[in-house]
């Protein structure tokens, strides 16, 4: 657990952080709340010889709500997701999931950005924000551009980031209807064992229109079309669920590991799922 | 003598004595993080060492190349097997009669083993020169299951080729260690073979690990020029250590002081030696400066005692109308490379002959053999006293599963087979002597608290509602009643080493009436400086407030055996009462004198001496320690000190009765505990508060073990669980609000009726979490599920049993 030599750099601009990116290349790498990248660096799995740290960049840790859009600034923390009313309010979904990753010391330090960004099928904000349809912001060398987070991510760390870019902020629309964020795990601070993020909306007793995402079941996270599909004009009922369990089985691809065999993850990826769905629906209900 | 004089009861409450739940004195450093352990030592010029450990279970080692890794600027040694054996320390002696390698000699057994030691000037430059040393290995074919192991070719110990006598007897095998037979064979096989009923099952009591907050380490410090080794460790043993670093050096006896400082929990972890230990103290040596070693947690995890790892196969016998008439048990006993269980020497199995439980079996039978496999060695007593824990899982599952095959509840089986009360003392089919007990009184109560009857009320009518489809959650409840053997002497049957199994206690009283007692134990959690010094102030009336306790100091402390099996409170508690005993049997002559009148005209009376029918004459203790160094008493030596290093007659047996109610859903194979109730009866009841601090502490390490903690390999021996992600620790939020309750029955022979507490609640508590999960399933046709309890075993179990289709 001691981790090999590294400079540190805590520069005060992105055009400085952009600089040190471009001039490092592979050897540098971006830290935001560092509770991913520092413990695989003492273990030694990561070797950063230049370690960027983001936390003297003004600006990167608002939560703006400008009408029905919500921007989160890549620096803002899970306790920060967990302890603000107005998105509390406007998207639910998001402190509902960020009190079920790891343990409060964690979640002063861990960002919304750094889970987003590093590409951890474990990580719990992927799949949310495939579940929100939420557009990613990176900043490089030739400026900004957008990712749909439902195309970031190529497989485990990997995303479609280019080195010398900078996850800056992720936004979407203020999601409508019921949602659920379900997540099984061993302990408190653990990956999921299988975790589901689901929003659904009601049209005349009918669900209108259903999103589905699914967390640690496959080496990416999993925006489930299909799943969400089986659910739409019918009335959510048992027959709906199982058929949008279903579908959602065909797009995962879990594997074994300390958590269990890919049968257990796969069927309690099918008990999440219904319990998600039916846990949304019901907030549809009373919201309606 | 004068009207301020506080009346009985407040003098009493001031002793802060036995029986008051005073606040751990500890606790006021530990809480602002001013402890002192082993890594806060810092020395002038220290060095750091840190290891080259094998990524193999098994290979040959073919050659280690130090080159690159000495080039690196700070690194001042790379010691292998070959450096330290012109000192003969390349291998050192084990705690079980066999050797371990220090540093790999010739081949690795198992994956973390040690291989190279880097001496360097800082902890960074030591790491980093560990990834520069070059080791060239061979693989070799991995054993990681004792039953392949002894049917295998593959010679694991070559060092050992040829010997068919080990420390314990005949080996059977190449692979074989001992064979440990305890009991009557033909006698249990007699009434097996003629029993109305008998019950068989095998169960795996996995491998899993003590993991201390605090990992092991050492700080070596040789003085070239007054040839003095100081060494500061992680050690439950300390006096131990010094005889045994001693023996292995060459440096005599009163040149080496060791010392435990402040310890983060032990649980076991911390009583055997470890190569890291060794290696610092011969790179103080070499370098002639200290040398500090501190293992990181996966290295602590993987290569430091595991404990369990116990195959054990059972057959119990019963009448029809269930009382039990005999018990067959075989262990096959994993212990990894190299033999280094921590148990009393005559004892290579620990006290698993406790395995008859709290019944009355007429007869029993007990073989373990030890199997070398490439796991790590170790075989420690995890918060409980050696082997007890797997001998009391044993039991109480053969129990349940007798219950099934009688078709009774396992709770009136239990009831009809107790030893009774005035059986006791008693004497188990496989020869201890148990002091005493009242078991039926402490079920009765457990039961009764629980509301046992509608709980099975209620379980009943979950299943038929779930088969009903109205409900996927199941409810379980796990019953057990255990016997703990603990407090290890006496010294004519345990001995560690060759060191008798006593302890000891030193007493100097102050001239102004306050006290510094020191034992030979060491705390490493359990509030040692709270309790003893309440002890104390009981026996000698001086308040527990005015009472300094030390350990872990070779150098002051008394000789003792250290901390371990819960043989502090039994062993060096009662060495704390008989030397204050002597104390204020001084200060009674010392008394008699000032008052004038015969030693036998003065009783003790809570904090002084009054004369027998004239208690407004008086001499407190206080009086009396200022006269002891102030007055010439004729016939009396000054001072007033006293030492006692006691040799108990028998174990004690803490015994209690655990209730857990589980709720478990079938389809995610998640367990909720609704309730956990635990019973315990240590005898005389020192510190409450510290009793139930305990209880919580053993009881949630049992929870741990039932339900997800092991150390796993997979058939290559590699760790598959050595982080805290995967080695469950569990946390308050997995932790549920536990109920405590007592009875006392004080043992006999004990000074005080002490018997020990702080590893009965890990003892009683794993069969009982287990046992919750096991009876939630056993409606649907569950006989035995192997532990750990964790969710896909779980769900594996519901969807075995059909329970998902």
């Amino acid at each position: 657990m001691i981790p090999a030599a590294f400079d540190y750099y805590r520069p005060k601009t992105m055009g400085d952080v952009i600089a040190l990116l471009q001039e490092h290349g592979d050897d540098a790498r971006v830290m935001a709340g560092g509770h991913s990248l520092i413990p695989m660096m003492k273990l030694r799995m990561a070797d950063v010889p230049h370690l960027i740290d983001l936390q003297a960049i003004d600006g990167l840790d608002a939560i703006t709500i400008d009408g029905g859009r919500i921007t989160l600034g890549a620096m803002v923390t899970q306790h920060d997701l967990i302890n603000n009313d107005g998105l509390s309010n406007a998207a639910p979904i998001l402190s509902e999931a960020a009190l079920q990753i790891a343990d409060p010391q964690v979640r002063y330090m861990g960002t919304v950005g750094g889970n987003v960004a590093n590409g951890d099928p474990g990580n719990d904000m992927p799949g949310l924000m495939q579940c929100l349809d939420a557009q990613i912001k990176v900043v490089g060398p030739d400026g900004e551009r957008m990712i749909a987070a439902r195309d970031y991510y190529e497989s485990a760390y990997m995303t479609l980031r280019a080195d010398d870019e900078v996850l800056v902020s992720i936004e979407f629309d203020a999601p409508a209807g019921g949602h659920a964020y379900e997540k099984q795990k061993r302990k408190i601070g653990d990956y999921a064992t299988a975790a589901a993020a689901v929003q659904i909306t009601s049209d005349a007793g009918k669900v209108g229109s259903a999103s589905i995402a699914m967390t640690n079941l496959s080496d990416v996270p999993v925006w489930s079309e299909a799943a969400g599909a089986a659910l739409v004009g019918t009335a959510c009922d048992d027959t709906a669920i199982k058929a949008a369990v279903a579908a959602m089985l065909g797009d995962i691809d879990p594997s074994e590991d300390n958590r269990g065999p890919v049968a257990f993850k796969r069927h309690v990826a099918g008990i999440t799922l219904s319990r998600a769905i039916t846990r949304a629906w019901s907030r549809t209900t009373a919201r309606a | 003598m004068n009207d301020m004089t506080p009346d009985r009861e407040e003098r009493s409450a001031n002793l802060k004595g036995m029986g008051c739940s005073r606040k751990r004195v500890e606790d006021s450093r530990f809480t602002q993080g001013k402890g002192n352990y082993v890594d806060d030592i810092k020395l002038p010029g220290m060095l750091h060492g840190d290891f080259v450990r094998s990524p193999y279970a098994h290979a040959r080692v073919v050659s280690i190349n130090k080159e690159a890794a000495l080039a690196l600027p700070g690194v001042v040694a790379v010691l292998t097997a070959d450096d330290l054996r012109p000192l003969n320390l390349h291998w050192m002696p084990t705690l079980a009669g066999d050797k371990q390698m220090v540093l790999a000699d010739g081949k690795v057994l198992f994956q973390g083993q040690e291989v190279a030691f880097v001496v360097a000037s800082d902890r960074y430059v030591a790491a980093d020169a560990v990834e520069l040393v070059e080791v060239e290995y061979e693989e070799l074919p991995v054993i990681t299951d004792p039953f392949e192991s002894l049917k295998s070719d593959v010679v694991l110990r070559e060092d050992l080729e040829g010997q068919t006598e080990g420390a314990h007897g005949p080996r059977k095998h190449h692979n074989h260690i001992f064979t440990w037979e305890q009991g009557d064979e033909s006698g249990t096989n007699q009434v097996l073979d003629n029993a109305d009923v008998v019950a068989t099952e095998s169960m795996y009591y996995h491998r899993t690990h003590p993991c201390p907050l605090e990992t092991c380490g050492s700080v070596a410090s040789m003085d070239k020029v007054n040839g003095k080794l100081t060494l500061w460790g992680t050690f439950q043993a300390p006096h131990v250590v010094r005889t045994v670093a001693s023996l292995l050096s060459g440096i005599e006896e009163h040149n080496i002081r060791v010392v435990s400082p402040d310890i983060g929990g032990g649980f076991g972890n911390k009583v055997g030696v470890y190569p890291g230990y060794v290696c610092s103290i011969v790179a103080s040596i070499v370098t002639g400066v200290p040398v500090k070693w501190v293992e990181d947690r996966m290295e602590n995890l993987m290569s430091t005692a595991f404990a369990r790892d116990y195959h054990m196969t059972g057959k119990i016998s019963a009448t029809k109308e269930g009382k039990i008439t005999g018990l067959h048990c075989h262990v096959t006993a994993d212990h990894g490379g190299f033999d280094a269980c921590a148990d009393p020497t005559k004892f290579p199995a620990g006290f698993m002959n406790i395995c008859t439980g709290s019944y009355d079996i007429p007869v029993a039978y007990l073989a373990v053999d030890g199997v070398y496999t490439n796991k790590a060695p170790g075989g420690v007593s995890y918060r409980c006293s050696f082997r007890v824990t797997e001998a009391v899982y044993f039991i109480e599952r053969m129990i349940e599963v007798l219950a099934i095959e009688l078709g009774m509840d396992s709770a009136e089986l239990r009831r009809i087979n107790f030893i009774k009360k005035e059986q006791f003392p008693y004497t188990a089919a496989l020869g201890w002597e148990y002091d005493s007990g009242d078991y039926h009184t402490a079920w009765d109560k457990a039961l009764k608290a629980v509301d046992y009857d509608g709980l099975r009320k209620e379980q009943a009518e979950r299943v038929e509602a779930f088969k009903r489809g109205e409900t996927r959650t199941l409810m379980g409840i796990g019953l057990t009643f255990f016997t703990e053997i603990v407090g290890a002497g006496p010294v004519k049957n345990c001995d560690i080493l060759g060191m008798g199994m006593f302890d000891s206690c030193e007493i100097r009283i102050h001239p102004t009436g306050s006290a510094i007692a020191r034992l030979g134990t060491i705390s490493q959690g359990q509030g040692h400086a709270t309790t003893f010094a309440q002890i104390l102030a009981s026996e000698i009336g001086i308040s527990a407030d005015s009472i300094t306790i030390e350990e872990g100091d070779t150098d002051t402390a008394p000789y003792g055996l250290g901390t371990y099996g819960s043989r502090s409170t039994p062993v060096a508690g009662a060495a704390t009462a008989m030397a204050g005993r002597k104390i204020r049997a001084k200060a009674q002559m010392i008394a008699a004198y000032l008052l004038e009148v015969h030693d036998d005209d003065v009783e003790f009376d809570i904090d002084r001496f009054v004369v027998k029918g004239a208690p407004e004459k008086f001499k407190t203790m206080k009086e009396i320690a200022y006269a002891a160094y102030n007055q010439a008493i004729p016939g009396l030596e000054p001072g007033l000190e006293a030492v006692s290093y006691y040799d108990p007659p028998n174990m004690t047996y803490p015994f209690g009765a655990y209730v857990c109610v589980m709720d478990i859903d079938v389809d995610t194979g998640v367990p909720e505990i609704r309730r956990f109730y635990a019973l315990d009866d240590c005898g005389t009841r020192i510190n409450p508060m510290i009793i139930e601090g305990q209880i919580h502490g053993g009881l949630t390490e049992a929870l741990a073990v039932a339900l997800g903690q092991e150390i796993a390999y997979d058939d290559i021996g590699n760790v598959k669980t050595g982080t805290l992600m995967d080695f469950f620790l569990p946390t308050a939020w997995e932790v549920p609000n536990y109920e405590t309750d007592f009875t006392v029955t004080p043992s006999p022979h004990h000074p005080i009726g002490a018997k020990g507490v702080g590893e009965s609640p890990h003892v009683g508590g794993v069969p009982c979490f287990s046992n919750a999960v096991q009876d939630a399933f056993r409606p649907f046709g569950n006989r035995h599920t192997n532990m750990p309890h964790d969710h896909w075993r779980i769900w594996q179990t519901a969807n075995r049993l059909g329970l998902h289709d």
